[in-house]
């Protein structure tokens, strides 16, 4: 490179900060935790102490077996039932398909452990199917909690991701493409597998590895429905919580395998996905097949069928919610009991919920735009080291977030532990990623010569961004700003750790309500969470009008 | 007021590739000059580092006696049409060029009378509440000028404006931009890959290659004498054929081509050796008896002209264009020919520096 002058300009200071920002309260804070878990928790010395202890008790390294055993099952069944779904819903005119797709992109953003919490209400120990087949049929259904539970809940919680994806991909094939593989002789079931399937198949590794990820990450689930099935998070959660004085460093050593794990995992993905990738301009998207009578009931069915699982904890959920329960659980009749219990005695989770959303997403907003603009637009270096932090919140559990930020900010002269900050720091952190992700798609396709124009026409680089390039970015930033939104209010894995007396959550009660059998008022709770999930999910989708991807 | 734009020794770097190759330049005030090339040659660098979006890495860029290498894009008081237009996407046409005029804290009762006056100018000011989706690509083009021309900029500069319309348009809006030029009389630069845009639009044209200024004429200049190969070459069709100068005396030189042609010619300075001929194909022309022999392999009737593919008896196959107004029948292929050419109307190249060596 020549030697250039640095330009202390606009940009430089942007930069500086938001590379600050970053550099405080993610790498900082994971680089602790790294540390923290090379000291022993007996003598505080250097040692290698709990990596030790981790391999070579079972009951430690057993999580890690069925971590890694829950998630790459569910990820094979998510693809056994996303990517059919995905086929007849690009390819036949299933019957209200507008309708089906908003519903599972609503099973895909209702809160995490919502799944969980439902199946239980239905087939748990005391649930409604159990009872039923149990008392009046006289057959005992098998267990809900464990294993099977979890990877039944992830599956239909999960399967949207591999849907859209694999959905995204079926529709921008060229039609050219296939009618060229029939024309050659294949029949349409060989062509399926011999053209379509592989064409596509980055997309449905792109898919799979968000199940993956997202299952390995989740503590929710198989903290409500694992029982004695200790899964990693969980372990990481149970060690964090039974360590006295909060030094973490079992926990830490912990936090730092599920780490490695996920990025390993990514890692491979990204490679084995690089040697496939296809360059495709649909010319001419495939047509909808029309299918009459009977054979368009067939394919709506399963598609209908599977998204209506998938809906169903929402619907369990506000069913119940609307219950009258007691301290032994519903006693059945309608009533509001729950509610008018949640706005007396937890009115404060709720006002946590929205103000710390509020806060945060503002923050998301601002920083958001600012790093898709660097990100694209000003090459070099702080472009490129952004582009690369920022995938990092999604290879960190909540958990692993949670213990990171209180072992960094809980001594002097930073204490943040307990604070409505360190909640509202997670948040920003955790949900920066969707804005910027989709404040930099809609950037790219924006002609930067527009903003060139405006220079030109003297109006100085800052004033320009924010009079201009702000303006137009505005649809991306904001669509994905209410994805941030929404996966702000349903947040359990990093609140679960980071919250105190005075900031705890919705998603937070709803955990705590469960844990203590008061299913009632978490009903409620969780429904106050579905509908402000779905409300803001529908002005998403008006926002993007359908060019901004959920996922 | 227009400048002067001066442009000494600029180098443009990436890395360690270097894009602009410490170029000269000197556009007269008023003048419509074009930086013409094929793509990955510069042009586009030049003009960029004219607008301030590319820093100067070397020499200096000066309107009249003033260095602006250091000036910022935004002060810089010029104005540009970009390639596909920049029509900012939220805002109507009038707001599209009152923009720069808002930003020049120009009189806000000012404002709607210059407005409407450029829109005259580009005939498009009954269009002038539409918002860009609701226009045409050469409408988009016609407020893109309007746009950089309102602000009175003492430099307007064209980044390829017509490359996005369609052939017919694209003559259309050339005849619109060279008259509104030389109307508005700002010294303008303009950037093209297009020779024939290049050749119809220009007072001058700098050719340029890889980063280095090849030749800088009218385009008449630029057309009939070119000054090295790649000019000939670049700027409509030509047949190049090597040939042998011997020229010690430059007046009364000969060439010889392949053994079976020689002719006189007159050089600019001694020399002999190896030489490139280069003759467009409506300078050769068929002879009786002498010449380059060869024979006719393909035939093209194209109304007013007929363009032959000659197979010559040395292997090369070479382009003649024959004026239909002169001659009555096309010559069937496989015809024996002898192909000839004046002197005065070809150019020779050494080999080796590819410099022009003809008078």
């Amino acid at each position: 490179m020549t030697k250039k002058k640095l330009r202390l300009d606009f940009w430089f200071w942007v930069k500086v900060l938001v590379v600050g920002i970053m550099l405080l309260f993610l790498i900082y804070p994971f680089c602790t935790l790294i540390t923290r878990s090379f000291f022993s928790s007996k003598t505080g010395l250097l040692s290698l102490d709990n990596y030790i202890r981790f391999f070579t008790k079972k009951y430690y390294y057993s999580a890690l077996f069925r971590s890694l055993f829950v998630s790459s099952v569910s990820t094979v069944t998510s693809l056994l039932v996303g990517v059919p779904i995905a086929y007849l819903m690009t390819r036949y005119n299933v019957w209200m398909k507008k309708y089906i797709h908003i519903f599972i992109i609503m099973s895909l953003m209702s809160p995490p452990f919502i799944g969980a919490y439902s199946w239980i209400m239905l087939f748990g120990r005391a649930g409604v199917v159990t009872s039923f087949f149990d008392d009046v049929l006289g057959i005992a259904l098998p267990s809900i909690y464990g294993k099977l539970g979890i990877i039944l809940v992830f599956t239909f919680k999960l399967f949207p991701y591999v849907y859209l994806y694999t959905s995204g991909a079926m529709g921008s094939i060229d039609s050219s493409l296939e009618e060229a593989a029939e024309n050659l002789g294949s029949s349409k079931l060989r062509r399926l597998f011999t053209v379509t399937i592989p064409v596509i198949i980055p997309s449905i590794a792109a898919g799979a590895i968000m199940v993956f990820m997202t299952s390995l990450a989740d503590f929710g689930t198989p903290m409500l429905l694992g029982e004695g099935y200790m899964v990693l998070p969980v372990l990481v959660y149970n060690e964090y919580m039974s360590e006295i004085g909060g030094n973490a460093y079992l926990a830490s050593a912990l936090s730092v395998i599920v780490v490695l794990c996920s990025t390993t995992v990514l890692l491979v993905q990204k490679h084995l996905v690089s040697k496939k990738n296809y360059v495709m301009t649909a010319m001419r998207p495939p047509q909808e097949i029309q299918l009459r009578g009977v054979k368009r009931f067939l394919a709506t069915f399963p598609v209908a069928l599977v998204t209506f699982i998938g809906i169903l904890p929402q619907i369990v959920v506000i069913v119940t919610s609307f219950i009258k329960a007691d301290f032994t659980g519903f006693v059945g009749g309608f009533s509001l009991d729950s509610y008018m219990t949640i706005f007396n005695r937890l009115g404060t989770n709720i006002k946590n919920t929205f103000l710390f959303s509020t806060i945060a997403i503002v923050f998301i907003i601002i920083i958001g735009m600012l790093i898709s603009y660097i990100i694209v637009r000003q090459k070099g270096a702080a472009g490129q080291i952004m582009d690369m932090l920022i995938m990092f919140p999604f290879v960190i559990p909540g958990a692993v977030l949670g213990i990171s930020l209180i072992v960094a900010f809980n001594k002097e002269p930073v204490i943040l532990t307990g604070t409505a900050a360190i909640m509202i720091i997670a948040f920003v952190v955790r949900k920066l990623p969707y804005t910027v992700r989709s404040g930099s798609a809609f950037l790219q396709q924006m002609d930067p010569s527009v903003e060139e124009a405006s220079i030109n026409l003297g109006v100085s680089p800052m004033k320009t961004f924010f009079t201009l390039t702000a303006r137009l970015m505005a649809p991306g930033i904001l669509s994905g700003g209410i994805l941030s939104w929404i996966t702000c209010i349903n947040e359990l894995s990093s609140s679960v750790m980071l919250y105190g007396g005075k900031t705890s959550t919705i998603s937070v009660a709803i955990y705590t309500e469960v844990v203590r059998n008061s299913y009632g008022t978490a009903a409620a709770l969780a429904t106050i969470l579905t509908i402000s999930t779905v409300v803001s999910l529908l002005i998403f989708l008006k926002v993007s009008k359908g060019k901004v991807s959920i996922v | 007021m227009s400048h002067a734009v001066i442009i000494k020794d600029a180098v443009k770097k990436y890395g360690d590739f270097t894009a602009l190759k410490q170029v000269n330049l000197e556009i007269q005030p008023g003048e419509f000059f074009t930086l013409l090339g094929p793509s990955g040659c510069g042009k586009t660098t030049l003009l960029r580092m004219i607008a301030g979006f590319n820093s100067v890495d070397g020499g200096e860029i000066r309107f009249d006696d003033k260095v602006i290498n250091n000036v910022e894009a935004h002060k810089r008081d010029i104005g540009m049409v970009f390639q596909n237009y920049a029509i900012f996407p939220h805002l109507t046409v009038a707001e599209n060029v009152a923009y720069g005029l808002k930003a020049r804290k120009t009189p806000k009762q000012e404002i709607p009378g210059r407005v409407e006056e450029a829109l005259k100018l580009v005939q498009i000011e009954k269009l002038k509440d539409r918002k860009p989706n609701e226009l045409s690509g050469g409408q988009q083009q016609r407020v893109a000028l309007a746009r950089a021309f309102v602000i009175e900029p003492s430099v307007l500069l064209m980044d390829e404006p017509l490359s996005n319309l369609d052939a017919k348009l694209r003559v259309q809006m050339r005849t619109v931009i060279k008259k509104l030029q030389k109307r508005l009389g700002i010294t303008t630069v303009y950037v093209t890959h297009d020779q024939e845009e290049a050749l119809a639009i220009s007072d001058r044209i700098a050719v340029m290659k890889e980063g280095n200024i090849m030749q800088v004429g009218t385009p008449e200049q630029i057309y009939k004498k070119p000054e090295n190969a790649f000019v000939a070459g670049f700027i409509g069709t030509s047949n190049f054929m090597d040939c042998i100068v011997s020229g010690n005396d430059p007046d009364h030189a000969s060439l010889e081509i392949k053994g079976e042609h020689s002719l006189p010619a007159r050089l600019r300075t001694p020399y002999s050796g190896n030489a490139i001929l280069s003759a467009r194909p409506e300078q050769l022309f068929f002879d009786q008896e002498q010449g380059l022999s060869g024979t006719v392999s393909f035939s093209t009737f194209l109304g007013d002209f007929i363009e032959y593919e000659i197979l010559l008896d040395n292997g090369q196959t070479i382009q003649l264009n024959e004026y239909t107004k002169d001659v009555h029948t096309v010559r069937p292929d496989g015809e024996k020919v002898h192909i000839n050419f004046n002197m005065d109307a070809v150019s020779l190249y050494r080999t080796d520096t590819q410099e022009v060596i003809s008078k």
